[in-house]
């Protein structure tokens, strides 16, 4: 194996190990150095397939590198490397070591070239994110990684059985194009969809990643749904049903974003809604759609980042997450509040950010296919996302009300970190051209024509027009709003609960009649036997012993004359 | 720290500047829809390029939200402690 093929996700998660070795003055050099190599390793892959490995019957292809791979490969090489500036004042090395496994896992995934390497990948993304998690250390965070993890053992089965079902189906171990359409494929999906957030199962996600620290929230947003996309993508493009699964994930983000009273939870719902986006795109699956989902996957997990990062700031310097707490820190946190207000202005697809040239596309392809059903939702959709997270967001914690708090900006290298998603958020948004070239099919589309941009614009400032004549009802309360994971985590609980209550109920009848049972069949035994020990002795069993050793020796005695 | 002098306050929460900023908010919007009269619309589906679509399309589709939101909440909404014992 030589260099230049080496697999670039290796780099991570080896370095992931020598994180706790180094001191604590190197190990800088190596979270902000490595994604840096992985990225220059990324770049240098030329097209094909490499790192080919025998494993059994069959062979690991651990990296099959192509535009599409290559795309995702580096937005999750810049988020490690962004995420790592961000993270410098994270004293935790097992966050900072499992983070760097987590992204090592990510892109192992995105060049994997067969099915096995990638829930190799796959699996090890769950592990490393649970510990993520986990690396907070209360008692809070330990339930929520457990419950956590659960969720993705369950998901990695299903997309076990999936595999091996396709594996012995068609003989082939390739990861390429299929359709739910057989027992194999259909799992493969499911188990896709469960880490895409999908429903029913998407509870972890706002469940999790409010609970991790200000850093891991960051690096969480970026990687597990992410991948999921990209899987999706490669795998089941086209597949109808994905279109009114990602149209339910859009809206069920925006309905549980606005009852949210966490602004963390907030921006993590908003993740569902977006992925959403993509989902309903990859459904689509035109080469316009598809194009538009891998550039809104890349463009998203920059603004996502910028913006929890910016939530992320406001909880390191005040440790409050509620947007009750929370309210007029742009008089102290301007930075803040400005990265935190453009990552908001992206999210929303506003002209000059990066959301407005990828997220438009997908509409686009909508109306292309004539979809008009679903076009409706996507652009009442867009009108829905700065509802609840371009306006909502730096409302509730930098404006609204004046919560006396006057925290200053947070540290220098957390500064840097939202100043350098800030920059490509609006770089990206004024020259698109960069992502285009990198898109996996020629692009034609152009974003920038008067009408779009006023149509937009029309869309979006009306949308924040009822979100202030709206004000009234959104005033924030102290509660949370019920999810599927309440089935698990209260319904089954109790349901269960009960049952052992009554099989214990009827468990303790059932030895009280037989114990009683026995105890007077006892009382009785003893009772006869305390009548025959009146023959030999007081003692019974003395005496009865010497009744039978009389009995044998008799016996002996009469065999002996007999004979 | 909370003081209500007016003149205390950060200049972009005193109540001049927010009554500003409604009546900026107001021409910027009645722009935006009088736009509607001199681009030209290119629409998929017809009703889209209608005068004002995307501005009441935008409008009434987030109050529509909004008050989805809230009757939602009605069932759905607990204490946030409500997961606490566990």
């Amino acid at each position: 194996m030589i260099m230049s093929d080496f697999p670039p996700g290796l780099v991570l998660i080896i370095g992931a190990f020598l994180l706790p070795i180094v001191g604590q003055k190197f190990r800088p050099i190596l979270t902000l150095g490595l994604p840096l190599v992985a990225l220059y390793l990324i770049w240098s892959l030329p097209n094909g397939v490499f790192s080919i490995f025998p494993f059994f019957d069959y062979q690991l292809t651990l990296v099959h590198s192509d535009s599409l791979s290559r795309l995702f490969a580096t937005v999750f090489s810049i988020m490690t490397f962004g995420g790592s500036l961000y993270a410098l004042k994270q004293k935790s090395v097992l966050e900072l070591a499992a983070v760097f496994v987590y992204a090592g896992g990510a892109i192992g995934a995105v060049f994997a070239g067969d099915l096995i390497s990638l829930f190799i990948f796959w699996e090890m993304m769950a592990v490393a994110s649970t510990l993520v998690v986990l690396s907070v250390g209360s008692k809070l965070s330990l339930q929520v990684s457990m419950r956590y993890f659960l969720v993705h053992v369950f998901g990695g089965t299903l997309l076990l059985v999936g595999i091996l079902a396709h594996i012995s189906a068609t003989g082939s171990t390739t990861f390429s194009a299929m359709a739910p359409n057989t027992f194999g494929t259909i799992f493969i999906l499911a188990g896709f969809l469960i880490n895409a957030a999908a429903p029913p199962l998407s509870a972890w996600l706002s469940d999790a990643y409010p609970e991790a620290s200000f850093s891991g929230a960051v690096f969480l947003s970026a990687f597990t749904t992410k991948t999921a996309v990209y899987v999706l993508l490669r795998g089941f493009p086209g597949a109808e049903i994905l279109v009114f699964i990602g149209i339910f994930m859009i809206f069920y983000g925006i309905i549980y974003a606005l009852l949210e009273n966490d602004m963390r939870r907030i921006l993590v719902y908003s993740i569902v809604n977006q992925v959403g986006f993509m989902v309903t795109g990859i459904g689509i699956g035109t080469e316009m759609a598809l194009n538009g989902v891998a550039a809104h996957a890349f463009t998203h997990i920059i603004y996502k980042a910028l913006l929890l990062m910016s939530a992320g700031s406001v909880f390191y310097m005040t440790g409050k997450r509620k947007c009750t707490d929370l309210g007029g820190l742009f008089q102290s946190m301007p930075l803040t509040a400005i990265c935190g207000i453009i990552g908001a202005l992206s999210i929303s697809s506003f002209p000059l950010t990066s959301g407005f040239i990828s997220k438009s596309m997908i509409s686009q392809a909508a109306a292309d296919e004539s979809l008009t059903v679903i076009w409706f939702f996507l652009m009442a959709a867009s009108a829905g996302v700065f509802l609840h997270a371009g306006i909502k967001f730096p409302w509730f914690v930098f404006f609204q009300k004046d919560s006396g708090l006057r925290p200053p900006d947070p540290p220098w290298s957390m500064r840097l970190a939202m100043l350098l998603f800030a920059g490509i958020c609006i770089g990206l948004g004024i020259w698109p051209e960069f992502l285009y070239a990198m898109l996996p099919y020629e692009v034609t589309y152009v974003p920038y024509t008067v009408t779009h941009v006023i149509n937009m614009l029309q869309l979006l400032l009306f949308a924040g027009f009822a979100f202030f004549l709206m004000l009234p009802l959104m005033k924030r309360t102290l509660t949370i709003t019920l999810d599927v994971d309440w089935f698990y985590r209260r319904a089954i609980p109790a349901v269960m609960s009960r049952l052992f209550t009554l099989i214990w109920a009827i468990d303790a009848a059932i030895r009280k009649t037989v114990s009683k049972k026995m105890s007077s069949q006892l009382t009785s035994i003893e009772a006869k036997h305390n009548r025959l020990s009146d023959l030999l002795s007081r003692g019974y069993p003395l005496g009865s012993m010497a009744m039978w050793v009389a009995v044998v020796l008799g016996l002996y005695l009469f065999l002996s004359v007999v004979k | 720290m909370l003081n209500n002098n007016e003149n205390e306050k950060h200049w972009l929460v005193r109540k001049k500047t927010i009554q500003l900023l409604w009546r900026g908010g107001m021409v910027i919007l009645l722009l935006l829809v009088m736009a509607d009269f001199f681009i030209h619309a290119h629409p998929y589906f017809g009703i889209d390029g209608t005068f004002g679509f995307y501005s009441w399309f935008g409008l009434i589709t987030c109050v529509g939200m909004v008050l989805f939101a809230k009757a939602l909440g009605i069932f759905l909404k607990r204490k946030d402690t409500y997961y606490d014992n566990e």
